[in-house]
């Protein structure tokens, strides 16, 4: 059995946005980051991550990565049916760089992101902004720069939905 | 009924890809989601690192009846592409190369773990063969069976064709050369008619057409100026020497004056048509070095692009068999 | 031993009886038809009731393999398999090895049958020796050993001087030539109809021309010579349209059919089912139908079970690379009755099809009820269904594409030579 609701809406949900900016500002201040690039993970961290791009002005195009191929489950899950070239028109080598995510749990998508950007090259540095924060870490990652912290039992899962209008929704299970 | 049964067997209980054996009974869906996960590959070349870490630690054997060079680098490329491990086997089809050794050494290598065979043979249904008797949790991918099909060759024309047309349905496409003898040319038949393309056309001379051709959904021509008029995609096939022989056709000649491609005789298809050649191309045979070099003909970079298409077909098919949550 | 058949219907199409009559026999041969002699004692006694008691069926071309290397079957265990297809008379083909061009050769094979007492085993000769479409085969000798007709097998002549030649020589003495239409260029190395389903298979094609063009060559050199031709297992349409003008221009022609060419098409080989990998190859459903429209009209007066047994291994390769052929011999009764079932032909004309026709083809005596002639009998349920299962096959040849499929009239019991040969769901006598 499913149940779920509406938790935030759009305009709740730009207001989180707008805190992180301002979050990462501070952030990027204290390391003395005045370049920093962006990738945001398909779908919903891209989403969150073309609202930040826009509001800390970077001037390289936003990076998207679909990390499909580097999740340590793929065997078992396989190709997601909506995957789609990761994009990244910047160079890597070198930058620092801004990683984001709608929702942080595990770790592994994080850990998966990492892996690929690594691929495209040595970034000098990687700060990991996530749109909600909620237990259930299995890895030891933990998010810079957070929207907002969200407790939430096991049987819970929170998932954004977009693009036009942001709106976070939890699911029960069970 | 019984078709749907047999070729089912590419399919899991769930209507997933296992094996990839022929275009014959898959979905449009199906080929266009194959079409898409390619593209996520298409990039990978231009990346410091070439490869993605997908089937780390899995084993994928090219298992060659009948030798080709070629094809296996681009299978045994699209494997490492994805962290796979890789066997190359390449058996001799001499007289001892029966049935039973077949099964033998199917049986041989997957007592080594593979998991995927990458299988050619000169006959016919042997990828079908070979399938229907794998392990459960073993793939078979055909890389060219006989006269029956090339199904991985078929859909890298296939992503070739979007990457220059994008939309397949108002396409009209003409195929040029030996259809009688091309499994490349029945799995890009199916391919386009399955991807609803306005036409498919196979041109020929009637000695190089199956007698039933139509049963495969084409039109026939046997002049070429005709059969290319208003055509967007010219498919030419590669003149296998030995047809030569045969009394199939009177002179190498004779063929290139009729069927051979000339920027002359390309002037009757759309000025925009692109031409294709699963190569390697005999020059001044199918075609001349100005359309082959010139700039309609894709024909190096389907190449590039097969190996992203490999990569989707075998990301796809290995993924159905992988152990079940607990 | 005097057995009597009791309660049966009985079919004897060769002299148009369809009634309730019993059969009585004594030791190898019918006694009376009908009512019992006087004084008659059976010691046996089979009720029949509700069963079909029908001459044992004669099948004109069946490959025993023997002698050969036993792998894919041997007089024994194909005739094990013939009983239980209710099949008294064998007329086996001389594609052995060695093969059967020596009267050596002949009697051993009648020596091995003989001692098994199961089924009655003919034999088909030699036409060229070694079937090497060369040099002709001791006719002669061959007849004088027994052959009831000669025959190249599956291996047509090339030469048509030589098959001139051995028409010629083999009417000399009056015998049959059996031959089996096919040219081999037109074949030209392939494995199935050259049609729709072949042409999206990749495989590579032999055209009904292959068969309609050797039927013409053939047709010609049987008028030219005046020998008697019977064309082994048809499988073309144009085939048909040929053998129905010979006969109405009254040469002495005749054909038979494979029992699956009657039921298969091309449609069948999908999924490259190598277990319809035959030869001919299965054609259209057009070519069927025709086939089935000669059956009904006695255009075509035999049908025959074509029998191929193979090992295992012979089926198990890539298509084109398996062995052709079916193993044949217990599903001839069944695709005959179901032909009855499908409204193609009446009963009694069926099973004309498979005892006094094939029979009459060749001269021999069997495939009818006699008064004194031998007691080889089927009897078969046509109430009851079964189920044809791989596993319970009696033949070594497993290789049939009729696995799990249901069938009527299941043979019940088999007599040869008065001697109760196979009884259902007995295990097989030795």
């Amino acid at each position: 059995m499913k149940k779920s609701h509406i938790f935030m809406q759009h305009d709740a949900i730009v207001d989180l946005v707008d805190g992180m900016t301002h979050l990462l500002r501070h952030q990027l201040d204290d390391r003395g980051i005045t370049e920093p690039a962006m990738i945001g993970i398909h779908t919903g961290g891209a989403w969150i991550a073309r609202e930040l791009h826009d509001r800390l002005g970077c001037s390289d195009p936003l990076g998207l990565l679909d990390i499909s191929f580097y999740r340590d489950d793929f065997t078992r899950i396989g190709v997601n049916p909506q995957v789609r070239p990761s994009q990244i028109e910047f160079d890597v080598e070198g930058r620092d760089i801004i990683l984001v995510d709608d929702v942080i749990q595990s770790g592994r998508t994080i850990r998966a992101a990492m892996n690929e950007i690594f691929d495209f090259g040595r970034p000098a540095s990687i700060l990991l902004a996530t749109l909600i924060e909620r237990g259930g870490r299995q890895l030891p990652i933990q998010p810079d720069v957070v929207g907002l912290r969200v407790p939430l039992q096991p049987h819970e899962h929170i998932r954004l939905r977009g693009p036009e209008q942001l709106t976070l929704e939890i699911t029960q299970r069970g | 009924m019984a078709r749907l049964e047999h070729n089912n067997i590419q399919l899991d209980s769930e209507g997933r890809l296992r094996h990839f054996l022929t275009i014959e009974g898959l979905g449009r869906d199906l080929l266009t989601r194959i079409l898409d996960t390619a593209e996520s590959f298409a990039a990978l070349p231009g990346r410091p690192v070439k490869k993605v870490p997908a089937l780390r630690g899995r084993v994928i054997t090219n298992l060659f009846f009948e030798t080709s060079t070629r094809t296996r680098t681009t299978f045994e490329l699209a494997a490492k592409r994805l962290s796979a491990d890789v066997l190359n086997f390449n058996v001799s089809t001499s007289a001892t190369a029966k049935g039973e050794t077949l099964l033998d050494t199917l049986r041989n290598i997957e007592a080594m773990h593979s998991e995927m065979f990458i299988v050619r043979h000169s006959q016919s249904g042997a990828a079908h063969f070979i399938a229907r008797h794998a392990a459960p949790g073993v793939s078979v991918i055909n890389a060219g069976d006989g006269r029956h099909a090339h199904p991985t060759q078929a859909m890298l024309d296939m992503f070739t064709i979007r990457r220059h047309k994008g939309d397949f349905a108002p396409l009209r496409v003409a195929i040029v050369g030996d259809i009688l003898h091309s499994r490349v040319a029945r799995s890009q038949i199916l391919a386009l008619n399955t991807l609803g393309v306005t036409e498919v056309r196979v041109i020929g001379p009637r000695t190089l057409i199956p007698t039933e051709a139509r049963a495969l959904g084409v039109h026939i021509f046997h002049d070429l100026d005709e059969g290319l008029r208003d055509v967007d995609v010219v498919i030419m096939l590669r003149l296998q020497k030995e047809r030569m022989d045969g009394a199939l056709l009177p002179s190498e000649e004779e063929y290139f004056r009729l069927y051979g491609l000339t920027n002359e005789r390309l002037e009757n298809a759309k000025p925009d048509a692109i031409v294709m050649h699963p190569g390697p191309i005999n020059r001044g045979v199918e075609m001349d070095s100005e359309v082959a070099d010139g700039p309609r003909s894709v024909i190096l970079r389907q190449v590039s692009y097969g190996i992203a298409v490999r990569m989707a077909v075998m990301s796809l098919c290995i993924q159905t068999h992988a152990e079940v949550p607990a | 031993m005097n057995i009597s058949i009791v309660n049966g219907r009985l079919i004897d199409p060769a002299n148009g009886r369809d009634e309730p009559l019993d059969l009585h026999i004594h030791g190898q041969q019918i006694v009376a038809i009908g009512s019992p002699p006087e004084g008659f004692e059976p010691h046996e006694t089979i009720d029949a009731t509700g069963q079909i008691v029908c001459p044992g069926l004669v099948d004109i071309a069946a490959s025993l393999r023997d002698p050969g290397s036993g792998a894919k079957g041997d007089i024994d265990s194909e005739t094990r398999a013939a009983a239980r297809g209710g099949i008294t008379t064998i007329v086996c083909t001389p594609d052995t090895d060695p093969v059967v061009d020596t009267p050596a050769v002949i009697e051993l094979i009648h020596r091995t049958a003989r001692k098994l007492r199961r089924t009655r085993v003919l034999t088909a000769a030699a036409l060229t020796r070694g079937l090497d479409g060369e040099q002709l085969a001791n006719m002669a000798a061959l007849q004088a050993a027994g052959a009831v007709a000669l025959s190249n097998g599956a291996r047509p002549l090339a030469n048509t001087l030589v098959e001139r030649r051995a028409l010629e020589y083999a009417t000399t003495f009056g015998m049959t030539v059996m031959l089996r239409p096919e040219d081999r260029h037109l074949r030209a190395g392939g494995c199935a109809h050259e049609g729709a389903v072949a042409t999206r298979l990749g495989l590579p094609g032999i055209p009904a021309a292959a068969e309609t063009v050797a039927v013409a060559r053939d047709l010609a050199l049987a008028e030219h010579t005046g020998a008697r031709v019977h064309f082994h297992a048809l499988s073309a349409a144009g085939s048909v349209r040929q053998l129905r003008e010979a006969c109405a221009t009254r040469l002495n022609v005749s054909a038979d059919v494979a029992a699956h060419q009657l039921h298969l098409t091309e449609m069948d080989i999908e999924g490259f089912d190598a277990n319809c990998h035959v030869s001919p190859p299965l054609r259209t459903l057009a070519d069927r139908d025709a086939l089935r429209q000669a059956v009904a009209d006695g255009t075509i007066a035999a049908i025959c079970s074509d029998h191929q047994p193979h090992e295992v291994d012979a089926k198990e390769a890539p298509f084109p690379e398996t062995a052709p052929g079916i193993s044949g011999l217990e599903t001839l009764l069944a695709l005959t009755l179901r032909l009855v079932d499908e409204g193609v032909l009446p009963l009694s004309e069926a099973l004309a099809r498979v005892t006094c026709g094939p029979a009459d083809l060749l001269g021999l005596p069997q495939g009818r009820f006699e008064v004194g002639g031998s007691a080889d009998v089927c009897i078969f349920d046509p109430r009851a269904h079964w189920t044809l299962r791989r596993d319970e096959m009696y033949s070594e040849g497993r290789n049939t594409p009729f696995e799990g499929w249901e069938f009527g009239g299941p043979v019940t019991y088999t007599l040869f030579n008065g001697r109760l040969v196979y009884r259902r769901d007995i295990a097989p006598p030795d």
